[in-house]
């Protein structure tokens, strides 16, 4: 039973995961109860008094709380981390859709043709280093809407992965099939569609896999600036207040969407994959 | 005003040369015709151009000089009416092997129903021999059965002109005897025009009715256009005891080993190629 090597390693798993939070939780030390303050403490505001990272076990606690109602809404400071999560998520897609929706046709022109990928070029050498953020002064000032902005900043993020990757793909679609679609007379738009895209899908769909998991990075520090709504903001938000359990259990709601936005676009790679 | 279905004259390919040097040659001069129905085979050494010359009568590469006409006119781009056998099947990795046909006859008669461009495809598929592998893709084919597709696609076009770059280059020895008997059978029913290139002598006396022989590069030539007098059908096992195979054998085995070498360096001689060689029946 426990000869698989998958078992094995999920076992492994388990147990560093409880080995971790139980060290975590042993060097905790819970605050010792504090002797009635002097003249001079109650004038500091008891500031000798340490905050210290919350154990596991009141980590866990929170998150139940939290996920066992994801979704309340108590005015603007006061929502589910459903609700956060959703608008980050609801930022990310849109932004990334109208990457993808620029980028693949646009990436189909620079890798077909040699002329447009020199003309190109040196554009998208100058723009894909310069981090997404520091779009956002320029998208607010433009825009005047930190929502947009937002979107923007995701969209301006995720188009560079996609668009050199689906440039990359078509331009290194093998000779011979396009020799397959000329000798069979097809025309522009049908080898585009029915050899090139096919070809270059696994290529294009790694790009988008590049482009969600930066998107979901910037996010985080985009929704930190603009405030309002979305988990970056509640992390943010639960920092100023204090609230370090809140903060590491979004850290690591952070990281589980994260990992569920990669494993959609890893499956739908699945769908476009081809051995040759 | 001309009889022959294909004529090629004066062909030639060559590159330019690096700064001010001299043109590189690959081949020159090349002149030969061929009638409708008729098989042919090149061989010629390795970088003699034969893929070059197929790949133009394709409309895949540009001639440096020289024309091809096919049917009265002549040929620029590629076309339908000419398919083609990649040395490396090039099937579309994506799809099935009946996809891959579908692809080529959806093309070739884009008016066709899905029904009949199914049983059409169906029956090529089952013509070279792939019954019950319809839908596996390429990778799940062996070499054989993968250059198969690639057979079964182009002669399901029903190109006037098929070529054909190797096709069975890649091929272990007992593959390419079984493969090689299926497309004398195919060629049987469909009386196609064939233009194949090969290295195998054994392969083009059973398949051919000419064979082109080239000189070697650069400046190529072709040199001589050899009849294979040996009454079709043929079989692997019986033409062999035909009086003109070994003659026929002899003479492309001692061009390709000592003659091959001398046309390229023989410019004086100012022939015109190729020579016309036929052995009496």
């Amino acid at each position: 039973m426990f000869n698989s090597i998958k078992l094995k390693s999920a076992l492994l798993s388990v147990v560093l995961l409880v080995l971790l939070l139980g060290v975590w939780e042993g060097i905790y030390q819970a605050p010792q109860d504090s002797k009635p303050l002097t003249e001079y403490e109650l004038l500091m505001g008891g500031a000798t008094q340490e905050a210290r990272v919350p154990p596991p076990s009141e980590i866990i606690k929170l998150g139940y709380e939290e996920l066992s109602d994801p979704f309340y809404d108590a005015g603007p400071n006061d929502k589910g981390i459903g609700i956060q999560l959703g608008y980050s998520i609801y930022r990310v897609t849109v932004g990334f859709l109208l990457a993808a929706l620029i980028a693949i046709p646009v990436g189909f022109l620079v890798g077909m043709s040699p002329l447009m990928y020199g003309a190109l070029n040196p554009f998208i050498q100058v723009m894909r280093p310069i981090s997404p953020l520091a779009w956002m002064p320029l998208a607010l000032f433009i825009i005047k809407d930190s929502e947009i902005s937002a979107i923007f900043v995701i969209f301006i993020c995720s188009i560079w992965p996609m668009l050199l990757n689906t440039a990359f793909g078509v331009a290194n679609v093998r000779k011979d099939w396009v020799n397959v679609a000329r000798t069979h007379e097809l025309s522009h738009i049908k080898t585009a569609l029915l050899v090139i895209l096919p070809a270059a899908a696994p290529t294009i769909l790694t790009g988008m896999r590049i482009s969600i998991g930066i998107a979901w990075l910037v996010i985080v520090a985009a929704e930190m600036l603009v405030g309002g709504t979305g988990i970056g903001y509640y992390v943010w938000n639960e920092w100023n207040n204090l609230n370090l359990a809140s903060v590491i259990f979004s850290i690591f709601m952070i990281g589980v969407v994260g990992m569920f936005l990669d494993m959609t676009l890893a499956y739908a790679a699945r769908w476009v994959e081809y051995q040759e | 005003m001309n009889t022959h279905f294909l004529q090629v004259q004066g062909l030639k390919k060559s590159y330019p040369g690096p700064g001010k040097s001299p043109e590189t040659v690959i081949f020159e001069d090349a002149n030969f015709n061929i009638e409708k129905g008729e098989f042919i085979c090149v061989i010629g050494h390795s970088g003699c151009g034969k893929s070059t010359i197929l790949n133009i009568l394709a409309g895949l590469d540009e001639a440096s000089d020289g024309v091809v006409i096919m049917n009265e006119k002549e040929v620029s781009g590629p076309s339908l009416d000419r398919g083609v056998v990649f040395q490396n099947y090039s099937l579309l990795p994506w799809r099935t092997a009946l996809q891959n046909v579908t692809f080529a006859v959806q093309a070739r008669w884009p008016e066709w129903s899905k029904e009949r461009i199914l049983e059409h495809s169906h029956r090529y598929l089952d013509l070279v021999g792939l019954k019950g592998a319809h839908d596996r893709k390429p990778s799940q084919l062996s070499g054989g059965m993968r250059q198969r597709v690639s057979i079964a696609r182009a002669f399901a076009t029903q190109p006037q002109l098929l070529l054909m770059d190797e096709p069975f280059g890649a091929l272990d020895a007992l593959t390419r005897g079984v493969i090689q008997e299926e497309l004398i059978k195919i060629w049987t029913e469909s009386k196609q025009t064939v233009f194949m290139i090969t290295h195998d002598v054994d392969e083009a006396i059973l398949l051919s009715d000419r064979i082109l022989l080239m000189s070697n590069g650069p400046k190529a030539r072709i040199a001589e256009s050899v009849k294979v007098s040996i009454p079709r059908p043929r079989k692997r096992t019986d033409i062999i005891h035909h009086d003109n195979y070994y003659t026929i054998r002899n003479h492309l085995v001692d061009f390709l080993v000592n003659r091959s070498k001398l046309v390229s360096e023989d410019e004086s001689a100012k022939q015109p190629y190729p020579k016309e060689i036929t052995f009496p029946e």
